[in-house]
């Protein structure tokens, strides 16, 4: 019996990496391996669930904004990130978890969601240092990932890449008011940018070199491009645009190579990156607890409307 | 006693412009079919993608299965008087 299960399990695997080789992309109800599966409702999950707590940062300075047009800009732009972390969990969806257990997962620790959530936004600069800076890089993973293989997420990639680069222009445009602004106005951004810098380029994960696990990634196509490529690739293009503005970057080794055509950044502190991954970053606990009290707060309307269907189901 | 869930899962498909096809946009969570309508337009259509939305609730989808292609679809392949290609055209006429 279990050699049969073995077997079929094998044939699974052969037809479905024939389809890989072939480029051809996978959809929800075709058979994939089990790791495939698994591998990809822990990616589009993490990921999900940052778009959401991403809310949470920028959230907080809605009130605060300097300008209505600036108010509604931002609002615009967080209504987006919920719209994101929607789609990406109706293709987590199709891989057959629920909701519920997907927030689940969440709210117990067994999902995670980016680092990068776990800074506060200090001052007005921070909001233009997130757009700018975490969307820049959350953008040049997202272009990457519209040819991941499977079909549900590639989609929602391509959908969500369409609507992020305003939201990364709106931040570059925030840095480069200050910037021909004021001296309290300049140091407002530098200090921004100081502070979210690493961060962002943490944000791509561990070097090649010590990534063990992205084996498979790449040889079932959910990765296209390697950590420290994407990372490249964003510090190569940002770097340009803080020079145009004035802004210094962070980091006294950066330095350009000639030969690679990129540049080439000092030592990331992976330490500060474990550190809060593993929940000791400055705002874990708040963003967490953030989200269970909202979740619990709008169990009533839920099974409000619940209740609404079933009256009206039974009115018919 | 009504139980806390995540509401239905419904199919969002929706017209770009008038006349084009409805393409399959992705899903939402509603429950009912005026939430379920509101919702799809919330989620995907804040910039003009649509001017026409269906909502269908996931469960009433009824999809062809991957292992069957061969047969479901293969028949259609060596019927190739199916296309004009096929047919030969006296020398001088012109094509309509
Ligand atoms: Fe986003
Ligand atoms: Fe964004």
């Amino acid at each position: 019996m279990e050699n049969k299960e073995q077997a079929i399990e094998e044939e699974i695997l052969i037809n479905f990496e024939k389809k890989i080789e072939n480029g051809d992309s996978i959809e929800p109800k075709d058979k994939m391996p089990d790791g495939y599966r698994k591998h990809l409702i822990r990616q589009i999950s993490q990921h999900a669930h940052s778009e959401v707590i991403g809310m949470q940062p920028e959230g907080n300075w809605i009130t605060r904004a300097p300008t209505l047009r600036a108010k509604q800009i931002l609002l615009a732009k967080i209504q987006d990130e919920g719209g994101h972390g929607l789609y990406l969990y109706g293709a987590a969806e199709t891989l057959g978890i629920s909701r519920s257990e997907l927030i689940e997962q969440l709210h117990t620790g067994k999902a995670k969601y980016s680092n990068i959530f776990n800074y506060p936004a200090l001052t007005w600069a921070d909001i233009g240092a997130i757009g700018w800076l975490v969307d820049g890089a959350a953008i040049v993973n997202q272009v990457s990932l519209q040819r991941t293989s499977y079909g549900p997420y590639s989609r929602a990639m391509v959908r969500i890449c369409k609507e992020e680069s305003f939201h990364q222009r709106q931040g570059y445009e925030i840095m480069a008011k200050m910037m021909a602004g004021t001296k309290e106005q300049q140091e407002m951004a530098q200090d921004a940018m100081n502070r979210w810098w690493w961060p962002s380029l943490m944000m791509f994960g561990p070097h090649d070199s010590s990534s063990p696990n992205s084996g498979n990634a790449f040889k079932w196509k959910i990765k296209r491009h390697s950590n420290d490529e994407l990372r490249h690739k964003f510090i190569d293009k940002t770097v340009q645009q803080a020079q145009v503005i004035g802004l210094t970057i962070p980091d006294k080794d950066l330095k350009w190579n000639e030969k690679t055509g990129h540049y080439e950044h000092g030592a990331i502190n992976w330490y500060e990156f474990h550190k809060v991954i593993a929940g000791n970053g400055p705002c874990n606990k708040q963003r967490m607890e953030h989200h269970i009290k909202v979740h619990n707060d709008g169990k009533w309307v839920r099974e409000a409307a619940e209740a609404h269907r079933l009256k009206k189901e039974r009115q018919n | 006693m009504i139980t806390d869930t995540q509401l239905e899962l419904w199919e969002v498909f929706m017209q770009s412009k008038p006349g084009a096809n409805y393409i399959h946009a992705g899903s939402v969570h509603a429950s009912d079919k005026s939430m379920a309508l509101q919702n799809a337009r919330d989620t995907y259509s804040r910039r003009g993608e649509g001017t026409s939305i269906w909502v269908v609730p996931a469960s009433a989808i009824v999809a062809s299965n991957p292992d069957d292609n061969d047969l479901f679809f293969d028949p259609a392949n060596d019927k190739v008087y199916r296309h004009p290609t096929f047919y030969v055209m006296p020398k001088d006429a012109k094509a309509i």
